[in-house]
């Protein structure tokens, strides 16, 4: 199981690899679990997650993971001031609402956050968008009239929001398909794993 | 009756050592009632206690030989196969102290003056009907409950075994509960009790004697509460403006649905229950708050917990609200505890704990199995 987890999302490997052994993890939008028991299995991580999903919520707990039913979009209020090494929002940012907030949430919750999201700028998305198509890809698998994404961005777009929000970017690892990426990551990454802390 | 435990045989627990209750009060010795499904395995770590609420008892699942229809209040929960699966656990279900069910209560014969104890029975404290559970459990060998599992006030008595016995029980289930009611909560009750109180066939808890109960009393009380434990769209579904007669009658008679409903319960409840019984429910659900001796600090009352929780809330449940629970979700995350929290989506407010529901099923069988499977039961 172990290892079909991180092939199936290289961007959980780049998390996993940023999360030292014995950390305490919130995992925001956590799904079934699946990294939660992962982090656990081979990194002793003491964790919890956040989910909204009925259905992702019984699976959490048959996998065996702490979870806490909620709505990322309320805030993270049943969370304490630094009370978690690290809060992760694996490939959920683009689908919340008051996405600003929640990240002024993360790094007040968490020592450190760490984020993937999906690209928008990735070059397969910039040519859908030129031929006339909002982008439909593996890692933005929907319709534009059925999709939960509202808050897209690109690298840069997500750089300048740091910035905004007095985030220091700490790390950043940039994928396609499975692999880094280290040249134009804007256009040749679909998906980018970012670690970061409050600036302040 | 698929999946039952089948038939099942209430049993008496004696105790001869003297129980100092919160308030002082003692009292020498006194029996518990309680039924067991299951078997519990050689090294007994596989039992399950299942605390009730204001009106339940320890008949939770299964029926009697003698009369099959008299089902128990948690059947769709506990049995073979079912969430708390007795092919797996040990389950042991009590009437608490106090009650009106066989247990050691008011209507009790006060073995020191021969009568009823009527009024004299101790104001009973979620703390003392723990002691009390401790107690059976030691009679039974059971060193460490697997979970204790309650909803309501039941889920106030899981709780504080947290909190009173942390190193003997594993897992606590606090379902549809709170770690204290709020004052609109305990203004119900003052009314349901003033009910009781008042009404003239109550003598001052001593009715017994007189050969009287004080049903009107019960009975108010009873439709008070079930208007607070069903939603506003749960009995605008069940009732709406509905008319008995399908005209109006003006007149002080029963005219709407919802009316012969509630009097319907109120009747059927003051039949058997005990209004000394209610009286001290009600007082127990009131006084429980674990935080009033650390000044009102929930988080200090849980330091001392060890179990792994799992909260449960209902979407509709106004009368223990799902932002009461995360209250105790908050104390344990501030404590680094183990929980896990399911809200569950739910039309039938407060009774939704005793309801089937496909999520709340899914979220206490999958939670179970793993108390099973750490236990290697």
């Amino acid at each position: 199981m172990n290892t079909s987890i991180i092939e199936s999302r290289p961007d959980f490997a780049a998390i996993a690899s940023w999360i030292p052994q014995g950390s305490s993890v919130l995992d925001l939008g956590c799904g079934d679990g699946s990294l939660l028991r992962y982090l656990r299995e081979t990194r002793e991580v003491r964790g919890y997650g956040v989910e909204i999903n009925d259905k992702k919520i019984a699976t959490c707990i048959a996998n065996g993971v702490n979870v806490i039913q909620n709505d990322l979009d309320s805030g993270l209020a049943d969370f304490e001031d630094a009370s978690f090494d690290y809060v992760i929002l694996s490939q959920t940012l683009q689908a919340t609402r008051h996405t600003e907030a929640l990240m002024k949430e993360i790094v007040r919750v968490g020592r450190e956050g760490i984020i993937s999201f999906p690209n928008f700028g990735y070059w397969k998305n910039r040519l859908q968008v030129m031929l006339g198509n909002m982008p439909v890809s593996k890692e933005l698998p929907y319709q534009w009239y059925d999709t939960p994404n509202v808050h897209l961005c690109t690298l840069d777009d997500f750089e300048i929001l740091c910035a905004h929000l007095d985030i220091r970017i700490l790390g950043r690892q940039v994928m396609c398909g499975g692999h880094d990426v280290q040249v134009l990551p804007n256009l040749r990454g679909s998906t980018a794993v970012y670690r970061f802390e409050h600036a302040a | 009756m698929n999946n039952s435990v089948g038939i099942v045989q209430a049993q008496r627990a004696t105790f001869d050592q003297p129980l100092t209750f919160k308030s002082g009060a003692v009292l020498p010795c006194y029996e518990l009632w309680y039924e067991t499904y299951g078997v519990l395995n050689a090294d007994k770590s596989n039992a399950i206690l299942i605390c009730h609420a204001l009106s339940g008892h320890h008949h939770v699942a299964g029926y009697y030989e003698d009369d099959t229809e008299d089902i128990g209040w948690w059947d769709n929960m506990v049995g073979p196969g079912k969430p708390i699966d007795t092919n797996k656990f040990f389950v042991v279900g009590l009437n608490n102290l106090g009650g009106c069910h066989g247990s050691t209560g008011p209507a009790s014969i006060d073995p020191q003056t021969g009568k009823p104890y009527g009024a004299s029975f101790p104001v009973v404290t979620v703390e003392d009907w723990v002691t009390s559970q401790a107690r059976l459990a030691e009679q039974l060998g059971i060193t460490q409950f697997a979970a204790v599992i309650g909803g309501s006030l039941g889920g106030m008595q899981a709780m504080q075994w947290a909190l009173s016995y942390p190193d003997r029980v594993r897992h606590v289930l606090a379902i549809a509960s709170a770690p204290h009611l709020t004052a609109q909560n305990i203004a119900f009750n003052d009314v349901a009790r003033n009910a009781i109180l008042t009404d003239p066939d109550f003598h001052g808890g001593d009715f017994y004697q007189h050969g009287v109960v004080p049903t009107r009393g019960l009975r108010l009380a009873r439709m008070l509460g079930h208007i607070t434990y069903l939603s506003d769209d749960a009995m605008a579904d069940k009732f709406g403006r509905e008319l008995r007669h399908g005209k109006l009658n003006f007149s002080y008679d029963i005219e709407f649905q919802i009316e012969s409903y509630l009097r319907y319960q109120g009747d059927k409840f003051a039949a058997y229950f005990d209004a000394n019984t209610y009286l001290l429910m009600t007082k127990a659900l009131d006084y429980f708050d674990p935080a009033r001796e650390l000044g009102g600090n929930l988080n200090r009352a849980f330091a001392v917990a060890k179990a792994k929780f799992l909260v449960v809330s209902f979407t509709t449940d106004w009368r223990f609200a799902p932002e009461r629970s995360r209250e105790i979700v908050h104390a344990l995350l501030h404590n680094k505890r183990d929980v896990s929290y399911a809200e569950i989506t739910s039309a039938h407010g407060h009774d939704s704990f005793l309801m089937q529901d496909e999520q709340y099923v899914a979220v206490m069988r999958n939670y179970l199995n793993n108390v099973a499977a750490e236990g290697s039961l």
